[in-house]
């Protein structure tokens, strides 16, 4: 596995623990258990069974046939968007919160951007009988009130991060600060493929049934058990590191990373880390990162709260300069139009997250022999309310 | 070779007041000037702390006085010019506190020879990871002469903080409480039995306590268990009072020691 993390936590030269010693205890504890325990027999089987029967998996492979003609070319849409609670994010609480349970931990914290995570993070601790906190930018909050709600409707305590630009990034620090402050009975559930060692590798493994599914799928379907190119979005890109996991090894996929170009590359308002960043620690990694020349870290922009974030996963970082995969960038405007190409052709309402991986379609030169897997990680419903007003549906 | 941190400790015993400030709080240009009230007010050591607008380890107050100093304008460059003069005007032991990416941005040894030059003599980096400095760092910062100074809290394992005292030679930095700084819980400093663990495990280097001191109380506790105490977010609070520098400076340092 050569794009897999190695024994030092590390993709090439990102990755690692940078953390400060208040935290080593736990991250030391979690990085000597956490292949053991995902190995186990009966934690393997409690996993399976949930992703089956709670969450809902195998996700469908759909071919969108519509959307195929308009851009000439074969197009499938992996649905994570029909997962319980309506996106891929569960997958990892699902696998996290079990991991939890087999360190003795009684308290579950998280940090939430789009709000998806922590969604699914609540979900899973009311399913386990767990406290729950989760940490949410007062931006966040304000622009993706139903998963607010739907938080507290599962019992979870959201907390307002309200340092800095209010975001994802912020969220997390406080989070990290929660677990500071908590250090015996509390466990982190990260929601993306960033943070210390081990979180990168390990959420990457519990999404890779993504991808794993994505390869008996496309074998029934097109007799071949991989794609041409794998399209999925990137903020901190759990879902892509889960869409791309089996395929890393596999040169003849196409991978292709979509990032959140906010307002434009040049406006400074935009999250599109693998153009604007460079290379720098945050929240315990070292990848790339968007920051000023002193180091101090930019606050980013998008329209989809959950690709406002700073950085990228080291796994990504590590795929972008060894440029196995392709790094493409998407504006607002072109991701709001992507949602309204989407519903309009298929029926399917995306989360604005996914249409960014939906706006790249047009940009990655797909032949018409070719297989397209967009990953569409999540469903729309949290962005009715930017959707019906960016879209003058509101009214009458 | 000795710096001015182990000559502190090996010319006065007991009840160190270290103080930790925000450089380039509450206006650009302090440092020199909060460096120099400080060390006239009878503190034995000072943490110069550069402005990072992450700052994982740190609660609420130095969070803001960080913001704050970074939009003044504080820079790790701007801190190696105000710094430039700094030993024609004290001796005090100095170190440099901060996090990881500016110091990366600004270049690791750089930024060790720029310490050396202009007379610093410890470096605190919270998100350094001990194996990560044996590995890339020590030599550097031996070679400049610069104690790295590492932190231990109640949960860091005896085998762990034997390792951390082999690397390092200026003092531990016992931090009170599992917290971020400026935690006053009520749990902080009354955690005898870790103090007593460690001192019970006599290590090659003193011990400071942190986290959490924020009075003559927490101070005379702390002494209690270790050489000494560093004060970081309390002194921050004072420095936002109404008054001048010095009387902030002065009031305050006098209510942590009487």
């Amino acid at each position: 596995m050569k794009y897999a993390v190695d024994e030092n936590g590390f993709y090439g030269k990102f990755g690692g623990a940078y953390i400060p010693e208040m935290l080593y205890p736990n991250v030391e504890e979690l990085r000597q258990n956490y292949l053991k325990i995902m190995q186990e027999p009966d934690f393997q089987a409690e996993l399976q069974m949930l992703l089956k029967d709670y969450v809902g998996r195998p996700t469908p492979l759909y071919f969108a046939k519509r959307l195929s003609e308009k851009y000439n070319t074969n197009i499938y849409l992996k649905r994570e968007d029909l997962n319980h609670t309506g996106a891929h994010k569960i997958n990892n609480t699902v696998g996290q919160v079990l991991m939890a349970k087999r360190l003795g931990k009684k308290r579950i914290i998280a940090e939430t951007g789009a709000g998806q995570h922590g969604v699914a993070t609540a979900t899973v601790c009311a399913l386990m009988d767990l406290e729950c906190i989760v940490y949410m930018g007062e931006v966040d909050i304000e622009r993706q009130a139903p998963n607010v709600a739907r938080m507290k409707m599962l019992g979870a305590t959201v907390v307002p991060a309200t340092s800095g630009s209010k975001t994802l990034k912020d969220a997390t620090n406080e989070a990290i600060r929660d677990w500071i402050n908590n250090p015996e009975d509390t466990y982190y559930i990260i929601g993306s493929v960033v943070g210390p060692h081990p979180y990168p590798d390990m959420v990457a493994r519990f999404q890779s049934v993504i991808s794993e599914e994505m390869m008996a799928q496309l074998s029934e379907k097109t007799g071949r058990d991989y794609p041409d190119y794998v399209v999925a979005c990137v903020g901190g890109g759990s879902n892509a590191a889960g869409a791309f996991y089996h395929y890393l090894d596999r040169p003849e996929v196409k991978l292709v990373a979509v990032e959140a170009a906010g307002l434009g590359i040049d406006s400074g308002e935009s999250a599109a880390t693998s153009v604007l960043g460079k290379e720098g620690i945050i929240h315990g990694s070292r990848t790339l990162l968007m920051q000023t020349e002193d180091g101090q870290v930019t606050e980013p922009y998008s329209i989809s709260a959950g690709l406002d974030y700073p950085g990228v996963g080291p796994m990504h970082a590590h795929l972008f300069e060894s440029k196995r995969a392709i790094f493409k960038n998407i504006t607002d405007e072109e991701a709001l139009q992507a949602v309204l190409e989407l519903t309009r052709l298929e029926g399917i309402i995306p989360a604005l997250e996914s249409a960014h991986a939906l706006a790249a379609l047009g940009r990655i030169g797909a032949g018409p022999d070719e297989v397209v897997v967009v990953n569409l990680s999540g469903r729309g419903d949290k962005d009715l309310a930017t959707y019906l007003d960016r879209f003058q549906l509101n009214g009458k | 070779m000795e710096n001015r941190i182990n000559t502190l400790f090996s010319e006065k015993q007991q009840g160190l007041l270290s103080v930790y400030f925000t450089a380039g709080y509450p206006n650009l240009n302090d440092t020199v000037d909060i460096i120099l009230e400080l060390e006239k007010n009878g503190v034995d050591l000072i943490e110069v702390g550069m402005p990072f607008s992450d700052p994982l380890a740190d609660g609420p107050t130095i969070q803001q006085s960080s913001d704050i100093a970074i939009r003044n304008g504080m820079t790790i460059p701007k801190l190696f010019e105000q710094l430039k003069d700094i030993r024609q005007k004290t001796q005090i032991p100095l170190i440099l506190m901060g996090y990881l990416n500016p110091v990366m941005q600004y270049g690791v040894e750089r930024f060790c020879r720029k310490c050396s030059e202009v007379g610093i003599d410890g470096i605190i980096l919270p998100d350094l990871p001990l194996a990560d400095y044996v590995r890339e760092y020590k030599q550097l910062f031996e070679e400049n002469n610069l104690s790295k100074v590492f932190l231990v809290t109640p949960q860091t394992p005896e085998q762990r903080i034997r390792e951390i005292d082999s690397h390092t030679n200026g003092f531990v930095y016992m931090v009170s409480s599992a917290s971020t700084t400026g935690s006053t819980n009520g749990k902080a400093v009354v955690n005898t039995d870790y103090f007593g663990r460690v001192a019970g495990m006599k290590l090659r280097n003193p011990g400071m306590i942190g986290f959490g001191i924020h009075d003559n109380h927490t101070f005379t506790q702390a002494c209690n268990h270790a050489r000494g105490a560093i004060i970081g977010s309390a002194f921050i609070k004072a420095l936002a009072q109404e008054g001048s520098l010095q009387q902030n400076i002065a009031s305050f340092i006098q209510r942590i020691r009487n």
